[in-house]
C-alpha cells in the first residue's frame, strides 16, 4: 500500500515572545493523497496559515520552534536543511497565497519572474525558461500569453494576478500546492473561476492541494477531506459529507451555522459568541469550553479541566473529533442547530 | 517621456532665473557697497567710481542683472579702450579680487570637487548598503547592535572632527601619509590619490552613516512583503531573494538620497576641503563669502543651485527605471 504525499505528525510550532510563549501549531497531524484535496477551516488565529508555513519550511527557524515532523515523499522537512527545503520549494511543492496584487514583485515582468522560478530548478536556458512561462500562462487560462510576458503585474486585474501566481506555482509539476485562502481577496465571479481552474490543473497534474479557508462555501465546492482547527489544534476532521452533514464537534458546528444562507432574508447571523483563547495562556481543558454552548452535558467540570484527545467520532475511523461529548449528546445538538440555522432561512 | 523631461528642464530652469535674480536682489540690499570692495586700503574715491563704471555698477539694478544674463550666453566685455577686459561666455561675471572672470575660478575648481564628491560616494554607497543589507539580516543580534552602534557613532561625529583626527594621527602622528596637497591626477596620480584618500574616508564615514541607516530600514521593510514570501517559497536562492527582489524594491529612497547628496557635495563640500585645503568649489565659496567678493558667491550660489535643480530631475528619471509603476507624465 502507498503513502499518502503528504504526512504531517504531530506539528507543533511555538513562537517565545516577550509576553511568554505563543503555542501557534499544538500537535497537527494529517495526510493528504496526491490527486486529493484538503481543506483547513477555522477563523483567523487558529494556525492554520503557520501550519502551512511550517510545511513549506518558510518559518523562520530563528524565531520559532517546531517540532513534528512533515514528510513530503521521502523528505522530511522539519528537519531538513536550508538547501534541501530551497529544492523543494518551487519544485515538489509550492503555494499560492491570498493577495496577488502583494505576491508578485510590482518591478519585474512577468515573464521573468516565472522564467525564474523555472531556471532555479532546472538547467535550462532562458529561451526555454520562457517558453515554459509562455506554455504555463496558457494553461491557466490568460489570453494572449505571449504579449503578458512582457506585462508588469500592475497591467493586469486581480483575477489574471491570480492565475498568473498559479502558473508560477505549477510551472515545475510539483506534487503539493498549498493555496492560503487564494479567493480572499477576488470578485465573487472571479473566485468560482480561479478554484475551477485549480481544479481543472489538480486533475492534470495529479497535485495534492491543501486549501486554507475560512470560506466554507469554496470548501464544499473542492474539498475531499476537511480539518477544522481551533486554537492551534484540530478540533474535528472527516471526509467533507462528515464534516457538513454529520458535525460533531460544537465548534464545527457553530462555524457551519453561522454561515449565512442564501434563503434567508432575516438579516440576523448566528455568530460563536466570546473569544478564541489566548494562544500564550491556553486552558488546560477543551480550549473551546469558554464559548461552548453544550458543555454542562458532561459531568464534572471535565471541558475545564480535562483535554479532549482526538478520537473516532463514530463508527467511522475517517471521522475524528476532540469532544467529551458523547455521541448521543452530539448528535442532537448538531442536528438541532443546523435544523434552527436551516428553520430560520426558510421561516421567512 | 521626452515630453516629461523637457517640461522639468524647463522648470529647472525657471527655477535658476528666479534663484539669480534673487540672489542679486539680495545683494544689492547689502550695506556694503560693491564697487567700494573692489579696490585695497590705497583707495581713491576715483578709483572706485572708475570700477563702478567698468563693472557696470553705476546702471539700475535691472540693467545689472540683464548684462549678467547676456554675459551667460555672448559673454561681458567690461569697460572701454585700453583699460578694458573681456570675459567670453558664459560669463559669470569678473571676481575684481582675484582679477579673474567666475567662469573660470569655477571651472579650475570643480574638477576638484567632482573628484572628491565621487570618489567619497563609490566609498560611502558600497559600504552604506552592504553594511545595512547586512545589519538587516541580522536582525536583532549583535551583529546588528553592533553595525548599528557604529553607525550613530560615524553619523554623531561632525566631519571637520572626523577630518582634523584622521589628519592629525595619520599625517601628523604616524606620518602615513605626507601633508595633503592637491594635484591633479593627470598630472602625479600618486599625490593625487595621497591626498584624497582622508579626505574620501572623512566624507564616506560620515554619509555611509546614514546610508547604513537608510538601508537598514528598506531593507527590514521590504523583507515583510508578501512578494518576498513569494520568492521564497519559489525556491530561489536566499541571495537572489536579497539581492535582487528585496534590495531592488527598496532601492528608491536610496537612489533619491544618493542623488540629492551628490548635488549638495558638488555644490561645494566646503568642511572638508576647508580641512584638507582641497582647492574645490566649497573653499572657493568661504573664501569669496569671507572677501565679500560678490560676483563670485553669486556664481557659487548659481552652480550649487544648478547641481540640485539638474540631480533631481535624474533622481525622477531613474525613478521610472527602477519602478515600472512609475508614469513620467
Amino acid at each position: 500500500m502507498t503513502q499518502p504525499y503528504v504526512r504531517v505528525q504531530d506539528l507543533h510550532v511555538q513562537f517565545p515572545t516577550e509576553d511568554g510563549i505563543v503555542r501557534a501549531v499544538d500537535g497537527v497531524t494529517f495526510d493528504v493523497e496526491r490527486g486529493k484535496t484538503l481543506a483547513i477551516v477555522g477563523e483567523s488565529g487558529c494556525g492554520k496559515s503557520v501550519t502551512s508555513q511550517a510545511i513549506m519550511g518558510l518559518l523562520n527557524r530563528r524565531n520559532s520552534r517546531i517540532s513534528g515532523e512533515v514528510w513530503l515523499g521521502d523528505q522530511e522537512m522539519i528537519g531538513a536543511s536550508d538547501d534541501t527545503l530551497r529544492s523543494m520549494r518551487g519544485s515538489e511543492i509550492a503555494m499560492i497565497f491570498q493577495d496577488p496584487f502583494a505576491s508578485l514583485h510590482p518591478f519585474y515582468r512577468i515573464g521573468n519572474q516565472l522564467a525564474e522560478a523555472v531556471r532555479s530548478h532546472n538547467n535550462v536556458s532562458k529561451a526555454e525558461a520562457r517558453e515554459r512561462a509562455r506554455h504555463m500562462l496558457a494553461e491557466v487560462g490568460i489570453p494572449n500569453p505571449e504579449r503578458r510576458l512582457d506585462d508588469y503585474p500592475h497591467q493586469l486585474s486581480g483575477g489574471m494576478r491570480q492565475r498568473v501566481m498559479i502558473a508560477m506555482a505549477l510551472i515545475n509539476g510539483p506534487k503539493v500546492l498549498i493555496a492560503d485562502e487564494p479567493t480572499t481577496a477576488l470578485d465573487v465571479t472571479v473566485q468560482a473561476q480561479i478554484m475551477e481552474l485549480l481544479a481543472k490543473l489538480q486533475d492534470e497534474y495529479n497535485t495534492a492541494i491543501i486549501l486554507i479557508t475560512h470560506d466554507l462555501g469554496v470548501v464544499a465546492d473542492v474539498a475531499d477531506e476537511v480539518a477544522v482547527m481551533y486554537a492551534g489544534r484540530v478540533v474535528e476532521r472527516g471526509g467533507l459529507e462528515d464534516i457538513f452533514y454529520r458535525p460533531q464537534m460544537p465548534y464545527s458546528v457553530g462555524l457551519l451555522a453561522s454561515v449565512p444562507r442564501l434563503n434567508t432574508v432575516t438579516e440576523r447571523l448566528i455568530p460563536i459568541p466570546g473569544q478564541p483563547p489566548s494562544l500564550i495562556r491556553l486552558p488546560s481543558g477543551c480550549r473551546f469550553e469558554a464559548r461552548c454552548a453544550v458543555k454542562h452535558l458532561v459531568a464534572d467540570d471535565r471541558c475545564r479541566l480535562e483535554q479532549p484527545q482526538l478520537m473516532p467520532a463514530g463508527d467511522d475511523d475517517e471521522h475524528l473529533v476532540r469532544c467529551h461529548l458523547d455521541v448521543a449528546q452530539r448528535t442532537e445538538y448538531s442536528q438541532s442547530k443546523l435544523a434552527e440555522a436551516t428553520a430560520q432561512g426558510s421561516a421567512s | 517621456m521626452t515630453a516629461y523631461v523637457i517640461r522639468r528642464v524647463l522648470t529647472g530652469f525657471l527655477i535658476l532665473v528666479l534663484l539669480s535674480m534673487f540672489t542679486f536682489l539680495l545683494f544689492s540690499a547689502l550695506p556694503a557697497d560693491p564697487a567700494a570692495l573692489t579696490c585695497g586700503k590705497a583707495c581713491t574715491p576715483q578709483i572706485i567710481e572708475a570700477n563702478r563704471i567698468r563693472l557696470g555698477l553705476n546702471l539700475p539694478l535691472w540693467e545689472q542683472y540683464w548684462e549678467f544674463v547676456k554675459g551667460l550666453f555672448v559673454g561681458h566685455n567690461y569697460g572701454a579702450g585700453q583699460a578694458s577686459f573681456q570675459c567670453p561666455a558664459p560669463s559669470l561675471g569678473y571676481s575684481f579680487r582675484r582679477g579673474e572672470c567666475v567662469t573660470e575660478l569655477i571651472t579650475s575648481r570643480l574638477p576638484v570637487t567632482a573628484y572628491l564628491t565621487l570618489g567619497a560616494f563609490i566609498m560611502w554607497i558600497i559600504a552604506g548598503v552592504s553594511l545595512g543589507i547586512y545589519s538587516a539580516l541580522r536582525r536583532g543580534r549583535w551583529q546588528e547592535r553592533l553595525t548599528m552602534g557604529g553607525a550613530l557613532v560615524g553619523y554623531s561625529f561632525p566631519t571637520f572632527f572626523i577630518g582634523l583626527l584622521a589628519l592629525f594621527f595619520v599625517v601628523i602622528k604616524w606620518q602615513l601619509l605626507p601633508y595633503p596637497s592637491y594635484v591633479p591626477p593627470t598630472e602625479n596620480p600618486v599625490q593625487f590619490l595621497q591626498t584624497m584618500i582622508l579626505p574620501w574616508l572623512t566624507l564616506a564615514v560620515v554619509y555611509a552613516a546614514f546610508y547604513i541607516r537608510l538601508t537598514r530600514n528598506q531593507m527590514l521593510e521590504t523583507l515583510d512583503e508578501d512578494y518576498i514570501r513569494t520568492a521564497r517559497a519559489k525556491g530561489l536562492k536566499e541571495r537572489t531573494v536579497i539581492g535582487k527582489h528585496a534590495l531592488r524594491a527598496g532601492l528608491t529612497p536610496i537612489v533619491t538620497a544618493a542623488g540629492l547628496d551628490i548635488a549638495i557635495l558638488m555644490g561645494g563640500a566646503i568642511i572638508t576641503e576647508s580641512v584638507f585645503t582641497l582647492p574645490g568649489i566649497g573653499r572657493l565659496a568661504i573664501d569669496s563669502v569671507l572677501e565679500a567678493d560678490l560676483p563670485v558667491i553669486t556664481a557659487t550660489v548659481l552652480v550649487a543651485g544648478s547641481f540640485i535643480v539638474f540631480m533631481n530631475v535624474v533622481v525622477d528619471l531613474l525613478y521610472a527605471v527602477i519602478d515600472p509603476r512609475v508614469r513620467l507624465v
